[in-house]
């Protein structure tokens, strides 16, 4: 198998700019879901995960002028903004030329900006912007990318199918390196659509708790930048091995009764990597803290028998995150890696799950080498990729 | 290894062309649910999930439903057929749907057999559902149809025997404006259908002859 390296990160969400910045506050167990009150959003208040808009403006200003772009910051959307922000930063400091025609830009998003069909955004940009092919042709734009943008959209798997696709595009020959980015924002729409689901947590959301409730949403975007054009071999590389996508053919917005379907693409995922179940150290799931997503899931990973390997979900600190989720939870998991230590699930304290699973409750000090990251979404897909440490 | 065009379906232009053949016609378009709706009786199809689907699940669903219907089901093995789709426009019709029940605080009505097809891939899931598809799919959005991000996607899959075959294709849907063209891509050496169709080369000039099918007028009546 044709090596693929994950070579710089980033991960921009309510608690922080960079990965680094997120990395603290996930070691010290604090989340970013707060109660918003801004009626722009929401009628009434809700917990939610967002980026800070001022911290985001100055940024952005800064980035406008050390890219010596001659647009106003009001030309950008806020997503475009955040994902631009996210892409400066892996780019900073690796020798990846966007010009170059064997680099791929891949973007992974569910609802792009979508906040311009609100009367109060529609008037100030082209409607052309509202297709999802537009973010891509901006991002294009600002950083120079020579090849036409892939962009995957697939519910709530877009983030890691967008890193399964990558990396299989870059073993199949058809380009070097590969810049993954996904980003979605808070908006009216989908808080709105979730609230008619009835899916939301009226508190910040518990994945795998006995008392959970539902899902918080977030906003933000993650990067990962996959090279599979490194010759210097060293200690502590990440690599990004096997992943697989199913289908539950069931239900197009409950996950499957069995979980047998996500179990199907963790095992493929493993066979792929030419590994077995016992070599995996954690998984970090994708657990939205819906009560059947997460039970689905504790039935795959036990249909799996990872019912004793380690496993987290980020969703306690920045929420459900839809495009970006995939992203930034793998950036999250890329930094475990790094710094062998797992983080504590925010939000569990009780399983509440029909199979024994090892939820993480404490910030866990130990090796992590090899991984799984796993996500599931409406339409019924699910999603599996294995990370290895060199 | 050779990979081939087996079948295919295309909805566009008031016509719908299956493996050459035009089996439906409507010259002049009202709107997008009564062509559908006149397609779906005609082919007497009975699926009353139909009936609850947005115009984008339902392109999709009616194009996959008469690429397959002379199938034999049991030729693939379970998790064997993936199905790989893009548009331009993603959920944007539903979008709209969704966007319209909300714009009015004082008549703030969302619902969610609206909300839950603003995602383009749920398409895909109906398609999944209907079929029995267990395997690999994926959603890709692009400006105009791109035969190479198709032809990369779909290739990967089967060189490497991640399916035997796939449902590959086009639905694009927009107000009164639609386009579908979905195509089931094999391996050489699987069995030929018997449809009648001489199957194509699956290239990016056979994705773009296929999208364009009006034009080249590549079928009969």
């Amino acid at each position: 198998m044709k090596t693929v390296y994950a070579i710089s990160e980033n991960i921009i969400s309510s608690l922080g700019f960079t990965a680094l910045e997120n990395a603290e506050s996930l070691l010290a167990g604090t989340t970013g879901i707060r109660i918003n009150q801004d009626g722009n959003l929401s009628p009434q208040p809700v917990p939610l995960s967002l980026v800070d808009t001022a911290r985001l403006e100055q940024k952005f200003e800064a980035i406008l002028e050390s890219y010596k772009k001659d647009q106003k910051p009001g030309y950008y959307t806020r997503l475009e903004k955040l994902l631009i922000l996210s892409l400066a930063d892996t780019l900073a400091g690796i020798p990846v030329k966007p010009e170059n025609d064997k680099v791929i830009l891949v973007l992974s998003t569910t609802k792009g900006n979508i906040d311009l069909l609100e009367d109060r955004f529609m008037a100030k940009f082209d409607h052309k912007r509202i297709y999802l092919w537009a973010v891509a042709s901006v991002l294009r734009d600002f950083f120079g990318f020579a090849n036409t943008p892939l962009i995957i959209s697939n519910a709530c798997i877009s983030g890691v199918m967008a890193l399964i696709t990558a990396s299989r595009l870059l073993r199949y020959g058809k380009y070097e390196t590969a810049v993954v980015t996904g980003g979605d924002i808070a908006s009216e729409f989908v808080i709105s659509g979730f609230q008619s689901f009835q899916a939301l947590s009226p508190e910040p959301c518990k994945p795998f708790d006995l008392h959970r409730t539902g899902l918080s949403l977030g906003e933000g975007c993650g990067t990962i930048v996959l090279s599979a054009n490194i010759n210097e071999d060293r200690k502590d590389r990440i690599l990004v091995m096997g992943g697989s996508v199913s289908n539950d053919a069931n239900h197009i917005s409950g996950p499957s009764r069995t979980g047998e379907e996500l179990s199907m693409a963790i095992n493929k995922a493993l066979e792929e990597s030419g590994l077995e179940h016992p070599a995996i150290d954690y998984i970090s799931a994708h657990g939205t803290a819906t009560p059947y997503n997460d039970e689905m899931e504790a039935k795959a990973i036990s249909l799996s028998k990872m019912n004793h390997v380690h496993v987290n979900s980020f969703k306690g600190y920045w929420g459900h995150t839809l495009g970006a989720s995939g992203l930034m939870e793998s950036a999250a998991l890329i930094l475990s890696m790094k710094a062998n230590v797992l983080f504590k699930s925010a939000g569990f304290e009780v399983s509440g799950v029909s199979e024994r699973i090892n939820v993480v409750t404490e910030t866990i000090h130990k090796p992590v080498n090899t991984c799984l990251k796993t996500a599931s979404g409406f339409g019924g897909c699910n999603a599996a990729l294995v990370f290895q440490k060199t | 290894m050779e990979k081939l065009i087996t079948a295919y379906t295309y909805i566009g232009e008031g016509k719908v062309v299956v493996n050459k053949r035009l089996i439906f016609y409507q010259e002049k378009i009202a709107t997008f649910a009564e062509f559908i709706k006149a397609l779906y009786k005609q082919e007497q199809i009975s699926y009353s999930k139909f009936y609850k689907m947005d115009p984008l699940s339902k392109l999709g669903f009616m194009s996959a439903e008469l690429l397959l219907r002379h199938e034999n089901s049991g030729r693939f093995k379970p998790g064997s057929l993936a199905v790989v789709l893009a548009n331009s426009s993603s959920s944007l019709e539903s979008d709209l749907s969704h966007q319209a029940s909300i714009r009015n605080r004082s008549a703030y009505f969302p619902s969610p057999s609206v909300f839950v097809y603003t995602l383009a891939n749920i398409v895909i899931g109906e398609i999944c559902i209907r079929h029995s598809l267990k395997g690999e799919n994926a959603f890709l959005i692009s400006e105009k149809f791109n035969p190479m991000q198709l032809q990369n996607h779909v290739s990967e899959l089967l060189d490497n025997n991640r399916a035997e075959a796939c449902i590959c294709g086009w639905v694009e849907i927009l107000g009164n404006t639609f386009r579908a063209m979905v195509s089931l891509v094999e391996k050489e050496n699987a069995d030929v259908l018997k449809t009648g169709f001489s199957a194509l080369p699956f290239t990016e000039a056979s994705l773009n002859e296929l999208m364009n099918l009006t034009e080249t007028k590549i079928w009969t009546n």
